[in-house]
């Protein structure tokens, strides 16, 4: 049986019509071979419109469906379903752009109207190739994994449980909490970071819903959205985490220091540590490369004094499977390390601090019970705080790191009131940048406080005197832009606002995970504005800095948003999943496996016994990789295949009749030329 | 003489490059009506046989465009298109082609004036450069 096409040119009102005959080329459309109809409407997209659509489904018996109107990426899915709605296979519809492509971009009307015939043929001549597709649905396991407990990790995985799904939150340090455990204060509100932080903490570990997996990597992820498989490493802790008491007997006993991570190095940790007395799980972890009965064979303090015999060192190193439906990705940022800007003297001059080392610096629970001292034991009676360290610098990161302006007010506030009014303080700024609920206000407060803004960024710091009372100090060395001078700024302390930057390990984490990262280097989210928490893999969220620098108030909004897609899919229990992958015919595969090679997504595997390769369509995303390599012809993107591409390109090669104004002016020379080249 | 027009067919990724298109036309960016779009999912899925059909149903040129390197929404498509496209200009060096005409170009989803800069130097080259050198050998 012949096709029955119907096709309908938009007007939009004269969006379209005012640069291309859209009657002319209905009445073109109408002259094209199965078409049955051809209809111009001031409004195809409107009810009206639809229901013209629907109308000739049932009263003309068409079985073929074309609207030339906006972008298919505007409203592909309003005609699709007025299709459907009309009986008709969605997929049995092609759409072709005659605005944002034709009439919004073309300055002439003649050569506007003569584009859009060409465009509707080769939608025409596409359609009659269409097949009916159906799309797939697929149950979504109801668990939900969420990698990374910091504030991000916390906050998605309380979302999550609280909706009645489990959670898998699987963090790779001892304890939950990541950098929000570590500072002291909160901008602009100035609470106490752990007197908000902790309380979450201790809800993630009381939350029946929630499995929490600490000193634990996600190390395999298999699967498609709804359906992933997960393997997991557990490190061996070297403590039993059922009967330790959290009694912190052993981390005094064990005799081995060694430089704190999370003190950011600017204190000792034993072998056998945790991070703070509020780590959630309050259980310490024995450090395998540092203890001394593990690496020799000495010692065992801890086990001797253990009072509940949790100590066991023979722990080996785990792997579990677990089966989730969806995963949230919030594994965070790392600082950037200032030692490579070596003009900063970082690591040479001991009164040079990184924002994360003052953050420890003034910590109740840090290394000098949170008095601002230097190495000496004294306080500083000046103070240089550098902003964009490594953050709008072309040698490190272009972007903005947003949040050190506002800890850099922050620190000026803490010194001020913790060592005095006297400090002098100098802030090095390229610009302000205080953008959030609160924070301008916060910045005015800190300049009435007396602090100082220098507009520049540092050249130099440096401990070589040139006066008298430069002698014993660190010289900022800078330019001054607003006064247009050099100047030199003798300090005691300097804290460099480092750069939040994607962890070491995003390339990896992002294969494992088969996401993709953006030009920073963090993970790329599906669309910056519109789908800022989502992946181009279905079924893996982002929340938090591992998408971008973030606040703490940003990262849980964040965080939240995350959670909600991942409980929107959970809660559904379903998902549909386009029809549109590739698809090898096994009469015309000769086997080659060139295929598999090609494939992104690993979702093609051989059959030995058929000697063929077989499309696993739930793992295919129907980029088209194979197809388009294929040297048999046998892989064929459904909605994309050979055929279809072919006739969309007759058509659109194909010779029409001239718009009518330009009549006497056309040129039959080309018109012969396409004709014949077409033939 | 009249005027050479040549008629171009454009092989562009749903992701990125059609998306410039449409931001192009949303910001009335204007551009020669010579170039004709179709639109694929990746650039990875531009079988070259449909960049010689193109040039033997009568196109001048063919534009392939995707996303930037690295950016390729399926992960690395559109390098294979890269690959492919440079194995394909020297075939059609020995069929006596310019290799003008098969552009490969990266135009992200936010670079409508890129896109329209891309159409409009295309055009204006591929004027210069003539109908396409088969058309007279051409007696299918």
């Amino acid at each position: 049986m012949a096709n029955r096409i119907g096709v309908y040119v938009c007007h939009c009102g004269t969006n379209i019509a005012g640069k291309v005959d859209s009657v002319g080329v209905a009445k073109f459309a109408s002259t094209l071979k199965n078409v049955v109809v051809g209809r111009d409407y001031k409004f195809m997209c409107s009810d009206p419109g639809q229901e013209m659509i629907i109308r000739d489904i049932k009263d003309l018996g068409l079985n073929r469906v074309v609207v030339a109107s906006c972008s298919p990426r505007l409203h592909e899915k309003t005609f699709q379903g007025a299709c459907q709605r009309g009986g008709l296979n969605p997929f049995l519809f092609q759409m072709t752009c005659i605005r944002e492509h034709c009439s919004w971009v073309t300055k002439d009307f003649d050569e506007a109207t003569e584009k859009a015939k060409h465009l509707v043929a080769a939608a025409v001549s596409r359609v009659n190739y269409h097949a009916k597709l159906y799309h797939r649905e697929e149950n979504v396991h109801p668990d939900v994994l969420v990698v990374g407990g910091g504030i991000a990790g916390i906050q998605a995985s309380l979302d999550v449980a609280k909706s009645g799904h489990r959670v898998h939150l699987v963090e790779r340090d001892a304890s939950i909490g990541g950098h929000m455990a570590q500072f002291d204060k909160t901008f602009p509100t100035l609470d106490c970071a752990a007197c908000i932080s902790t309380p979450k903490m201790v809800a993630v570990s009381q939350e029946p819903n929630i499995n929490l997996m600490t000193y634990s990597e996600v190390t395999e992820v298999s699967g498609f959205v709804g359906n992933y498989q997960v393997k997991i490493k557990r490190k061996p802790r070297y403590i039993d985490e059922t009967k330790c008491t959290g009694c912190g007997l052993c981390m005094e006993k064990c005799p081995k220091k060694v430089l704190s991570e999370f003190e950011e190095g600017i204190s000792m940790r034993r072998a056998v540590h945790r991070n703070s007395p509020q780590a959630v799980p309050n259980i310490p972890v024995i450090d395998a490369a540092n203890c001394l009965k593990l690496t020799k064979d000495k010692c065992g303090n801890c086990e001797k004094f253990c009072p509940s015999g949790a100590i066991d060192y023979t722990q080996t190193e785990t792997e579990l499977e677990l089966d989730v439906g969806t995963i949230v990705l919030a594994t965070g940022y790392d600082i950037l390390d200032p030692t490579p800007l070596k003009q900063y003297g970082f690591g040479r001059y001991p009164e040079v601090y990184t924002g994360l080392q003052f953050e420890r610096l003034n910590n109740a629970v840090g290394p000098t019970g949170g008095k601002i001292v230097m190495k000496n034991g004294q306080p500083p009676e000046s103070v240089a705080i550098i902003h964009c360290v490594g953050s709008r610098d072309k040698n490190y990161h272009e972007y903005c790191s947003r949040t050190c302006c506002m800890y850099a007010l922050k620190y000026d506030h803490l010194i001020k009131d913790k060592v005095g009014h006297h400090v002098k303080i100098f802030n090095f700024y390229i610009d302000m940048r205080c953008f959030g609920k609160g924070y301008e206000e916060f910045y005015r407060r800190v300049q009435e406080e007396g602090v100082s803004f220098i507009r520049g960024r540092p050249g130099e710091i440096t401990d070589q005197a040139q006066t008298p009372e430069e002698e014993g100090k660190l010289i900022v060395v800078s330019e001054d832009t607003l006064l247009g001078r050099r100047i030199r700024v003798p300090v005691d302390m300097v804290i460099l606002c480092t750069a939040m930057e994607p962890r070491k390990d995003t390339a990896e984490v992002a294969r494992i995970f088969g996401i993709s990262q953006g030009m920073d280097g963090f993970f790329l989210e599906e669309h910056p504005k519109l789908g800022p928490v989502s992946t181009a893999t279905d079924g893996i969220f982002l929340a938090g800095a591992c998408q971008g620098p973030k606040d703490i108030p940003d990262a849980v909004a964040h965080a939240s948003g995350g959670a909600a897609q991942a409980m929107a899919l959970a809660a559904r229990g379903k998902v549909s999943i386009s029809p549109t992958t590739s698809w090898i015919n096994p009469d015309i595969c000769i086997g080659c496996k060139m295929c598999i090679g090609l494939c992104a997504y690993s979702a093609i595997e051989f059959d030995e016994r058929r000697g063929v390769s077989v499309i696993n369509e739930a793992m295919c995303k129907g980029c088209g990789s194979c197809a388009g390599h294929c040297p048999s012809g046998a892989a064929q993107i459904k909605h994309f295949t050979e055929k279809q591409i072919f006739n969309e390109l007759d058509g659109l090669l194909m010779a029409v009749p001239p718009a009518p104004r330009a009549k006497e002016e056309e040129e039959p020379v080309k018109a012969e030329d396409t004709a014949e080249a077409a033939a | 003489m009249e005027e050479f027009e040549p008629t171009i067919v454009a092989f562009v990724c749903n992701w990125c490059t059609y998306t410039a298109a449409d931001l192009a036309g949303t910001a009335r960016m204007t551009q020669f009506p010579n170039v004709r779009l179709i639109r694929m999912m990746c650039t990875g899925m531009v079988d070259p046989k449909y960049v010689i059909k193109a040039l033997l149903a009568g196109a001048d040129a063919v534009l392939i465009s995707g996303c930037h390197p690295g950016d390729c929404h399926y992960i690395n498509g559109n390098y294979k298109a890269r690959r492919r496209v440079k194995l394909l200009q020297e075939i059609l060096t020995g069929f006596g082609i310019d290799t003008r005409r098969v552009k490969l170009t990266w135009v992200g989803a936010s670079e409508g004036n890129e896109f329209a800069e891309t159409v409009n130097h295309l055009v204006n080259e591929i004027r210069e450069l003539g109908p396409i050198e088969t058309r007279e050998l051409m007696v299918v």
